[in-house]
This record gives C-alpha cells, sequence and structure tokens, in this order.
C-alpha cells in the first residue's frame, strides 16, 4: 500500500530498542502522578512538579486518571491491527502485547487504589457497590474480562491454546472496550463530552473492523462466483 | 425548634495554626480594603457623593453557631477546587476563568409574593447587618467535603427587608447570566439561569447565610461573588452562586439540577448518608486533604439544628 514505508524492515536489534523506547514512554502517566507526590513529600521540584498538579483532591484525580490510561491503552491497542493495515508496517503487530499490558497495568492500579482508597478494603461495602451502582458493575465486568487476555499473553500460553483459539479468546478485548466506555459514560455527573469522544473514536476503530470483514467477504465471494 | 448551642471552646483550639500565623496578613488585607474604600472617600469632591466604605470583611463577628472542633480547608484548596459550571466543569475552571465576572455594579431584586418588591445594592446588603465568620462544612454531592469559614450574614436578616405574603411557601434563587464573561454558558449542560430553592422556613432557618465572603476576605469570583448561599445542612449544589434574583412563590421551584436529571436531584437535596444518588453512594465523603473516605453524617452534621423541619417527612420520596 505505501512502498515508503513497506520498505523498512527493523532487525532485531531494532525492535529491542523501539521496544524498549515504547515501554519507558508508556511509564510517563505514571510517573505524572508519582513525581508530584513525590515533590509533596520532599518539598523540592521533581522534574519540574511542584507536588501541586493532582490539584486538591488528589485521590480522585489518581483514580479517574489511571482510569483514563487504562481505556487510552486499549484505544491505542485497537490502533494496532488498522494502522499495520494501513500502513503495511507489519511489524507494528509487534508492539500489541506491550500496549495491552499497559492496559491492564494501568487497569490493575486504578482497581486497586478503588479498593483501598476509595472503599478502604471494606468487602461488604464493595460487594454492594458492585451490586447497586451499574457503573461500577461495567467497571469490574471490564477489569474482569482483561484478566484472561492479560494471562494468555505470552508465548507459551498462545501455543498452549492454540492460534485459533487464543485470537478467539483476544476478540474480549471489543466488548470490554465498550464496557470500559459505559463505565466512564455511567460515572460522568453532567458533561459526558469525554466519554461522547472516547465513545466515538470507539466506534470508528470497531467500524473499521466491520467494514473490512465485510469487504473481505465480498472478495471472498465474488473470487468463489 | 431546638438549636443546640455549640460547647465552649478556646480560640486557640480552633483556629489552625498555619492560620494563626498568617493572622497579620488577614489583618493587613482588612486594613488594605479599608485603606481602598478610606482612598475613595477621601477625594475631595467625592467625599460627600460616595456610600460609606464596605466594612472589612477580616472583622467579622465570630459566630456561635459555628462548626467547632474541625480543621479548616486551607485557602488554596477551597478557592481553586470549585464547581462553577457557568466557568466549565472542571474543577480547576473557575479559578482560572472567573476573573471575567463583572461583580460591580451588583443588584439584587427580591420580588414575587411580597408586599413591597426591593432592589437592593451588593454594598448596601453587606451594611445591613454586622457580617457574622459562619465556619460550615460544605458536602458535595459528588462525594468531596471541605470545613470553610464563610463570612455573611443570615438569609432571614435579607428576606426581612420585604414583606413576605401569607401565601409565600418558597423561596427560588436566580443566579447571574453574564453570556460573554462566562464560557460554560454556550453548553448547555444546564439550564441557565441557574435556578436554586428552598422552603420558606428553612430559608429562614438562622444556619441559613447568604455569604459574601470567606477566609476573613471578600468572597473569590470562582466561589460565587459578590455574594452566594449557604445552606449547610443540604448538597452544595443548593448554594446558588452570584445572586442577582430572590422570588418569593408558592409553588415548589424545579430547580435547574431538578430539570437536569429528575431521577437524581431532588428539591430537598438534604446531606442524607442512607440516601444515595441512583448512581453513587452518598455514605462516605472525602475531606479534602484527606486520604480515606470518613462516614457522611445525616444532615452533614447540623441535625440537632435542622431535622425537626422535616418531621413526619419520608426523605427518600423528598429526597
Amino acid at each position: 500500500m505505501s512502498p515508503l514505508f513497506k520498505r523498512w524492515q527493523p532487525n532485531q536489534r531494532s525492535i529491542a530498542l523501539i521496544k524498549l523506547t515504547l515501554f519507558t514512554i508508556c511509564l510517563w502517566p505514571l510517573a505524572r502522578l508519582l513525581l508530584p507526590f513525590y515533590a509533596s513529600v520532599t518539598g523540592d521540584l521533581v522534574l519540574g512538579f511542584s507536588g501541586d498538579e493532582l490539584g486538591a483532591n488528589p485521590i480522585e484525580f489518581i483514580i479517574r486518571d489511571l482510569g483514563t490510561w487504562a481505556l487510552n491503552f486499549l484505544l491505542i491497542t485497537l490502533c494496532v491491527t488498522p494502522l499495520r493495515k494501513l500502513t503495511g508496517l507489519n511489524w507494528l503487530l509487534r508492539l500489541r502485547r506491550m500496549l495491552g499490558l499497559y492496559a491492564f497495568f494501568y487497569a490493575l492500579l486504578h482497581f486497586n487504589i478503588y479498593l483501598g482508597l476509595d472503599q478502604s478494603y471494606d468487602w461488604a461495602e464493595i460487594a454492594k457497590d458492585i451490586l447497586k451502582r451499574p457503573f461500577i458493575t461495567v467497571g469490574m465486568l471490564t477489569f474482569a474480562l482483561m484478566i484472561p487476555l492479560a494471562v494468555t499473553s505470552n508465548a507459551a500460553m498462545i501455543k498452549a491454546l492454540g492460534g485459533k483459539a487464543w485470537q478467539k479468546l483476544h476478540m474480549l478485548i471489543y466488548p470490554l472496550t465498550i464496557c470500559a466506555v459505559l463505565h466512564y459514560w455511567w460515572l460522568v455527573k453532567l458533561d459526558t463530552t469525554q466519554p461522547a469522544i472516547y465513545a466515538a473514536l470507539l466506534a470508528v476503530l470497531l467500524g473499521a473492523r466491520l467494514l473490512g470483514r465485510w469487504q473481505e467477504n465480498r472478495t471472498a465471494l465474488r473470487s468463489a462466483a | 425548634m431546638l438549636i443546640k448551642r455549640p460547647d465552649d471552646i478556646f480560640p486557640s483550639e480552633i483556629t489552625p495554626e498555619g492560620l494563626y500565623l498568617r493572622r497579620r496578613e488577614f489583618i493587613k488585607t482588612g486594613v488594605g480594603l479599608v485603606g481602598l474604600a478610606a482612598g475613595t472617600t477621601l477625594l475631595p469632591e467625592a467625599a460627600h457623593a460616595l456610600p460609606k466604605p464596605v466594612p472589612p470583611f477580616s472583622t467579622a463577628k465570630k459566630s456561635p453557631l459555628s462548626t467547632t472542633g474541625e480543621t479548616l480547608t486551607p485557602h488554596q484548596d477551597v478557592t481553586n477546587y470549585n464547581n462553577y459550571y457557568e466557568f466549565g466543569t472542571g474543577k480547576a475552571d473557575p479559578s482560572r476563568r472567573a476573573d471575567t465576572l463583572q461583580t460591580r455594579p451588583w443588584t439584587v431584586s427580591i420580588e414575587g409574593l411580597v408586599k413591597q418588591p426591593k432592589t437592593l445594592g451588593i454594598d448596601d446588603i453587606i451594611k445591613l447587618v454586622p457580617l457574622e465568620e459562619r465556619i460550615y462544612r460544605m458536602r458535595c454531592v459528588e462525594g468531596w467535603s471541605m470545613v470553610i469559614p464563610w463570612v455573611g450574614l443570615p438569609l432571614a436578616s435579607l428576606l426581612k427587608q420585604v414583606e413576605p405574603l401569607g401565601s409565600a411557601k418558597y423561596v427560588e434563587f436566580y443566579t447571574a447570566v453574564q453570556a460573554d464573561n462566562m464560557p460554560g454558558i454556550n453548553r448547555r449542560y444546564l439550564d441557565w439561569p441557574y435556578i436554586e430553592g428552598l422552603r420558606l422556613d428553612e430559608a429562614m432557618h438562622p444556619l441559613t447565610i447568604m455569604a459574601v465572603g470567606l477566609y476573613g476576605e471578600a468572597l473569590p469570583n470562582q466561589n460565587g461573588a459578590p455574594m452566594r448561599l449557604v445552606v449547610p445542612w443540604k448538597y452544595g449544589f443548593k448554594g446558588g452562586k452570584s445572586i442577582v434574583k430572590i422570588r418569593f412563590t408558592d409553588k415548589e421551584p424545579r430547580t435547574s439540577w431538578m430539570k437536569a436529571g429528575p431521577s437524581e436531584y431532588g428539591f430537598y437535596s438534604n446531606v442524607n448518608p442512607e440516601v444515595d444518588h441512583p448512581r453513587w453512594s452518598q455514605a462516605k465523603e472525602r475531606r479534602i486533604g484527606e486520604i480515606l473516605k470518613r462516614p457522611t453524617l445525616m444532615f452533614n452534621g447540623y441535625a440537632d439544628q435542622v431535622a425537626s423541619l422535616y418531621t413526619g417527612m419520608d426523605l427518600r420520596k423528598n429526597f
């Protein structure tokens, strides 16, 4: 499709370097939360952070921000395949696992801070929250659906499951990302602009896949006829 | 009605150390204000034409109705973490953008079911009765809370300026719309102007105040300058900001939040840990400055003073 891009095939070493760079960049959202915290403890500027960045309600800010980044990484992960198809850069696929695991990593932090700092590990209260609050229910569902994907993300598990079954299992990312957007939508008090933007992006990413599949089917039918 | 008087307590016990150490700044601010006001009145030509200087907010007398035994939320947080949707829905939007709000000249019209409607200038309202410092808890419907040293006057003393008719049962509050100065007005999250309301007995209750200042200074714009309603036993959104009109009615007002979400926001909106918001629990709250949540108190801790207003009412239905 784009011969200019296609020409560049990174070797093992370049891939390793790209991965290391990406790994570091993906830690930035976490650093943005930890550095102000560290700065407010020491009273010094840390990499330009003073400690005021988290605002008057830092715990809420942290919970929201971690959730936002979990969702960001889900969408970024979903971008890999369309981007690969558009550019012909097949090696992009090799970054997908890390991006997906980062989504899980931020969701795990988000989930744990909710359990600890929002609910003080009050399990009865947490159970009530899950049953009574649709946005918590759907958030929990999102996280629960992410667990099998994270667990089966290594090469050994792919081998054990077999490529087809593994691929089928990992299609769970579609419904779980829809759940993640719903989780966001339902917690917003009034101004749904942000979740609406996420919903639109997700619709484009899922729509592109449906369109691709439909076209594939049509060509398959034509060549059969 | 039973009004519980707070226990006697030494000032050193209720004034947080930081604030105590900064007391000279407050006094200076106050003196500055007097100086400014005096400066203008001392211009020879205008000396007699100008109204008397506005009394400094810092000398407001401490009210026995203040909440005691609570640590004040730092000034920085009270003035930088706000909900004032006319300036945007982000918590920091109001402090960043509300400097455009025009707070002078400012009049408040009091009308509706009254014998003699009146329009009062804000500086006359401030001088109506001696200002009081009222330290109150403020519980937001979103699940966070603060303790704020307001400066203001009992709403009752303002409402008594007009003679409400016997048919008046409710009071409706209209807040300012300055389309050119309020970037949030173009977004129709809420039906502007922002409308709030109280039952007449709630409005006349001694705990209900019109705040014109906080922390011994004039009310910052982001907190609802020049005058906002404070009803400490209700969720924070009941306290309309930058009020321009007060109307006595015989029908329960339909507030902006009731219009935006009738199933989520009721007319009363009393703080109640047992009646949840349909989408989230109201049992706990995060006090700004604290890490873990604390239990929310019935009527935000003012049950002794206000529970009698709701005797016999089903608070689940009248949420």
